[in-house]
């Protein structure tokens, strides 16, 4: 078998040096098409029809007079007479017209009436969910209460976290045109190659009938995975209005909500251990809701797993509200925020340095030599010594500095992926396999991986993807991507090599096995005198190109891909104690993804993740109104996400390390999206002196927290 | 959005001619910023819009007397770079400056923003200017944290308005023009606060066009705006400040404060507490303190009595260019 692994790492020529990604000049040209820009001749639009109410049945609906509008080519219903909806956005029709302005007017000319049921969409109130409030039963170690008695320090404390929407800039949804029994589709997808067979059982035809095709999308963070109805009733307007290309895309306030969340959660929670920061006992009640369906439980005590003494209540709360889909890094943000808050309440309680209490607890995590490096490396960064003081500790004035520091685990191992690469006889190389780049640097990654392996640059590289056609590749979901896409590649570029090398070693008179491809030639190893340029090589091809395939398996990724990252953020805010305003100053944010193939796309996915976890921690939370039922902020107006001004220094610290080195690649969009909220709020706690127990922390919450619902304490 | 006529008027006697008796005839077209984005919502559906944005008289700044005219499609970013401006009334600058978003700035005017919607989340559902259903108000018991802490009966949202407190606060006269003839309103009647679902909260008549604001030569005067994001976002309190003074006493002070109240809420309090006072971090303070007397938060926002009082003593210590 050839030899599959990645080369030393001090003999890299390509992988580990910094790459503009490839696209970079499309996309910020303008020149880069969405499934969203995906235009066709004749196409129509669709736009559906969503329930007002929470909760109600359809009595009836009469869809008469919307066939008759203008321009309107199919109207379709998929809530009739007697259907129960339980959220608001819930879809009820669809329309397919010539403009979407047509489509709009048709779909308010369908006539529904309504029988309105009670709803429920506040979780906050656990008291008030009664039956909705489903408990998972106590799960208990050791002793709590003996434990809790014994502590030199207990800590006590209450903490929220939101539903939050995804609010992906470009809207779930797709361009779908038949042609025959042959479909084209155009979605917004983290899956290429998978999403067509999703789609194809949902319309009962053979998955070899859809062609997917998608170079680009905007965002999806774990809720584009499925073909959804809305894929399914865009084919069925377009074979309803007979077979014209169907354009059917969310509007943001549909896309805000119904199109996922991540689940909210809340919880009481104690924290016991000894004056020198061993924790003893943690003890949680603690419920969430992701919808309908309830909700998530967040992995509590997160990291910190191995304490001793521990007792968990929790409870799913079903409410009538758009559901819940993998939400970057499912689960992790809330444990995370929860657990590191709590410690935090507890180092304070006893008056000692977080950061030392986190260190002196990290026997009871799975990875305590990686985290302690993390964290030296990190509270380095921070200035931490200089910087941190006692919890309120910030001095005199209305601005308080203060510094948060919170841990992050994930997993990150490669998923199942096949690569092609064709080399050619002009020399030119093909790449072709059934991903898709997020907008992560998936393209780049590839091709730096091809390029490194058959002694190239990235541009000799002809990056295909996007394309069920190509070789099948897992979704893109729970960092899978980079170890599934890079090892594959890895294998078909060396398993193409190697017939490249049989077809060469004639006219070199040496060993196939005694060639390389180095810096564009091939040449005897150790005798670079014996070598011919890539091209000439390629010429000795004939007419036939080489076509070869790598496959990664997840059971045997033989050294190329791993799991089990770890990582550690530090936040520093300054927060002005007479508004409630929190400015971010920096965040420090050490990452670990095992072998780093591009530095700079895998600093910018950490951006990405501590940037959409600022969001997270200062602005982001669902409004729901307990009268309407309805979401009150579905839009990007009071759906608060931020801005540029918004977002302070970032400061990435990639883990590169022999040790992380020899584990090979590991994901990182979700481990780098998971610390900051937490490592925010401890930061804020530690500048004004309080918790503020709920997240986010904008100014109604932070003022709250200060002074008193009624701004009833006095105000300094 | 539904079907609409759309007149591009040159002169304002076409404008005006344009215009019906009722808001459904006809609604004025500026920058679009809001208007468009209620008529996508099917929130308004006027039957015709009147572009005034050609009418090239309406476009400019320029000195009258000792004071200054404002034509009504003077967009935010000539304003905000107006040298007049900037001179003599950075109260207004600062104010518009506070929309963070330079796509907003280039498009948006000045009569839109006095002229503009609330933005209050029932009123964009479609529950009306005062929130309601079934008889009940929706704010009162419902999501109200961006919401009035100065009610004023029934209204319970927030006067939209950047320019609004400060125009109010400077004393500064809107000039409405319709087909019969114009009038002058004073800043702070032009903003009324409805009573019902129905009502407008300005002045306007829907024969009217807003078409320039007159402001006489103004003292020292300054706006402060809290705003939890530097990006696009609403303020969440504002103060407004107009001070006449005697060397370092102050003779006068109008103070109005934004986004407390259905209209721009003049905070007579504060005023009586600053004359025959020097402008001190304390005075300011205290100055603060006195213009939120009074306030009525509902169950989510009585934080915005802190923010409204921080935000008259910064823009006290601005205008009077004290360091705190």
């Amino acid at each position: 078998m050839p030899n599959y692994s990645w080369p030393p790492m001090d003999q890299r020529k390509v992988m580990g040096k910094a790459h503009n990604r490839l696209d970079g000049f499309a996309k910020s040209s303008g020149r880069a098409k969405y499934p969203s820009d995906v235009n066709r001749e004749g196409m129509v639009y669709g736009v559906i029809l969503t329930s007002p109410h929470a909760h109600c049945t359809i009595k009836s609906i009469d869809t008469t007079a919307a066939q008759k509008m203008p321009g309107v080519t199919a109207v379709r219903v998929t809530a009739p007479a007697g259907t129960e909806i339980q959220w608001a956005g819930a879809e009820i029709a669809w329309v397919a017209a010539d403009t979407e302005p047509h489509a709009r007017d048709a779909v308010r000319a369908i006539q529904v009436a309504y029988n309105v049921l009670p709803h429920f969409v506040s979780e906050e109130k656990k008291s008030k969910a009664g039956t909705r409030a489903k408990p998972a039963g106590e799960q208990t170690t050791g002793d709590v209460d003996e434990a809790l008695k014994a502590a030199d320090g207990v800590s006590e404390g209450y903490y929220a976290i939101p539903v939050l929407t995804h609010s992906c800039l470009e809207p779930h949804g797709q361009v779908i045109e038949w042609k025959g029994d042959k479909m084209e589709y155009w979605p917004s997808s983290q899956a290429v190659s998978t999403v067509a067979g999703d789609l194809a059982q949902q319309l009962k035809i053979p998955a070899s009938q859809i062609h997917v095709s998608m170079d680009y999308m905007g965002g999806g963070f774990g809720s584009k995975f499925p073909s959804d109805i809305w894929g399914a009733e865009c084919a069925r307007l377009s074979k309803d209005s007979g077979g014209k290309p169907v354009k059917l895309f969310l509007d943001r306030a549909t896309e805000l909500t119904i199109a996922g969340v991540r689940p909210s959660a809340y919880a009481n929670i104690k924290v016991a251990g000894k004056k020198d920061g061993t924790i003893t006992a943690w003890q949680s009640e603690s419920w969430a809701t992701g919808g309908f369906t309830g909700g998530g439980m967040p992995p509590i005590p997160y990291i910190f797993t191995g304490i001793p003494n521990r007792r968990l209540n929790h409870a799913a709360i079903s409410t009538n509200a758009g559901g819940a889909r993998a939400w970057r890094a499912p689960n992790h943000q809330q444990a995370c925020f929860l657990t590191f808050s709590a410690i935090e309440d507890f180092a304070a309680k006893i008056k000692m340095d977080p950061v030392e209490v986190l260190v002196k607890n990290l026997g009871l995590t799975a990875r305590a030599a990686l985290y302690e490096r993390q964290i030296r490396k990190a509270q380095e960064m921070a200035d931490w010594k200089k910087l941190w003081h006692q919890r309120g500790d910030s001095g005199s004035g209305n601005i308080k500095r203060g510094l948060g520091i919170a841990l992050s685990t994930w997993g990150g191992a490669g998923h199942p992926s096949e690569c092609r690469i064709k080399i050619n006889p002009d020399g030119s190389v093909e790449l072709e396999q059934g991903t898709q780049d997020l907008g992560v640097g998936t393209r780049t990654v590839v091709a730096m991986v091809a390029a490194e392996s058959l002694g190239l640059t990235v541009p000799d590289i002809k990056v295909k993807i996007g394309d069920n056609a190509y070789p099948v590749s897992g979704p893109s979901g729970g960092s899978t991507t980079v170890g599934g896409v890079s090892s594959s590649t890895r294998k078909a570029a060396v398993n193409a090599l190697e017939q490249l090398f049989l077809k060469v070693a004639p006219a070199l008179n040496a060993d196939p096995a005694k060639l390389e491809a180095v810096g564009g030639k091939i040449q005897v190893k150790g005798d670079p005198s014996k070598s011919m340029t890539w091209k000439a090589a390629c010429q000795k091809l004939g007419v036939s190109s080489i076509s070869e395939t790598g496959k990664n398996d997840p059971k045997n990724p033989m050294g190329l891909n791993t799991q089990g990252a770890g990582g550690v953020q530090i936040a520093d805010v300054s927060v002005d104690v007479e508004t409630g305003v929190v400015k971010m100053n920096r965040v420090v944010a050490v990452a670990d993804c095992g072998l780093v193939i591009n530095p700079k796309t895998a600093e910018s996915q950490v951006y990405g993740g501590v940037i959409m976890n600022i969001c997270g921690a200062l602005m982001e939370e669902r409004v729901m109104d307990e009268t309407l039922g309805r979401v009150l902020n579905a839009d990007m107006e009071f759906y608060k996400l931020a801005g540029i001004k918004d977002i302070g220094e970032i400061v990435v610290h990639m883990d590169v390390h022999p040790d992380n080195d020899k584990r090979g690649v590991i994901g990182l969009g979700e481990p780098s999206a998971i610390s900051t909220i937490a490592a925010i709020s401890n930061a804020v706690a530690n500048a004004i002196g309080v918790r503020v127990p709920r997240v986010p922390l904008s100014p109604d919450h932070v003022l709250t927290a200060l002074y008193g619902k009624n701004m009833e304490r006095s105000r300094a | 959005m539904n079907n609409f006529e759309y007149i591009n008027a040159t002169t304002v006697q076409e404008a005006t001619a344009a215009l019906g008796s009722s808001w459904s005839d006809a609604v004025v077209l500026a920058g679009g910023t809001d208007l468009l984005s209620l008529m996508k919502d099917y929130v308004m559906s006027p039957k015709r819009l009147v572009n005034i944005k050609n009418i090239k008289e309406l476009g400019t700044i320029s000195k009258a007397g000792t004071g200054l005219r404002i034509g009504a499609a003077v967009t935010f970013d000539q304003l905000a770079s107006n040298p007049l401006v900037r001179q003599g009334y950075p109260s207004l600058a600062q104010a518009v400056m506070g929309v963070t978003s330079p796509q907003i700035r280039n498009m948006g005017t000045v009569g839109g923003d006095l002229c503009q919607r609330p933005r209050c989340w029932y009123y964009r559902l479609g529950h009306g200017v005062l929130g309601m259903k079934d008889g009940k108000s929706l704010v009162a018991e419902g999501e109200n944290k961006y919401h009035a802490i100065f009610p004023s009966g029934a209204a319970h949202f927030v006067s939209a308005s950047s320019l609004g407190p400060a125009l109010v606060a400077m004393g500064a006269k809107l000039k409405l023009v319709s087909a019969s003839g114009s009038r002058e309103v004073d800043a702070a009647k032009f903003f009324i606060a409805p009573q019902s679902n129905e009502a407008r909260e300005i002045a306007l008549l829907p024969n009217e066009i807003l078409t320039e604001v007159l402001l006489a030569a103004a003292g020292k005067n300054a706006t402060y705006e809290v705003r939890q994001k530097d990006a696009l976002d609403w303020p969440l309190a504002t103060a407004s400040v107009h001070l006449k003074m005697k060397g370092t006493i102050v003779e006068s002070a109008n103070i109005v404060l934004g986004h407390v109240g259905p209209t721009p809420y003049h905070a007579a309090g504060a005023e009586r507490a600053l004359v025959g006072k020097t402008i001190t971090a304390e005075t300011a303070m205290a100055a603060g303190e006195a213009a939120v007397a009074g306030a009525k938060p509902l169950s989510q926002n009585a934080y915005k009595i802190q923010l409204a009082r921080v935000a008259v003593k910064r823009a006290l210590l601005e205008a009077a260019g004290v360091k705190a």
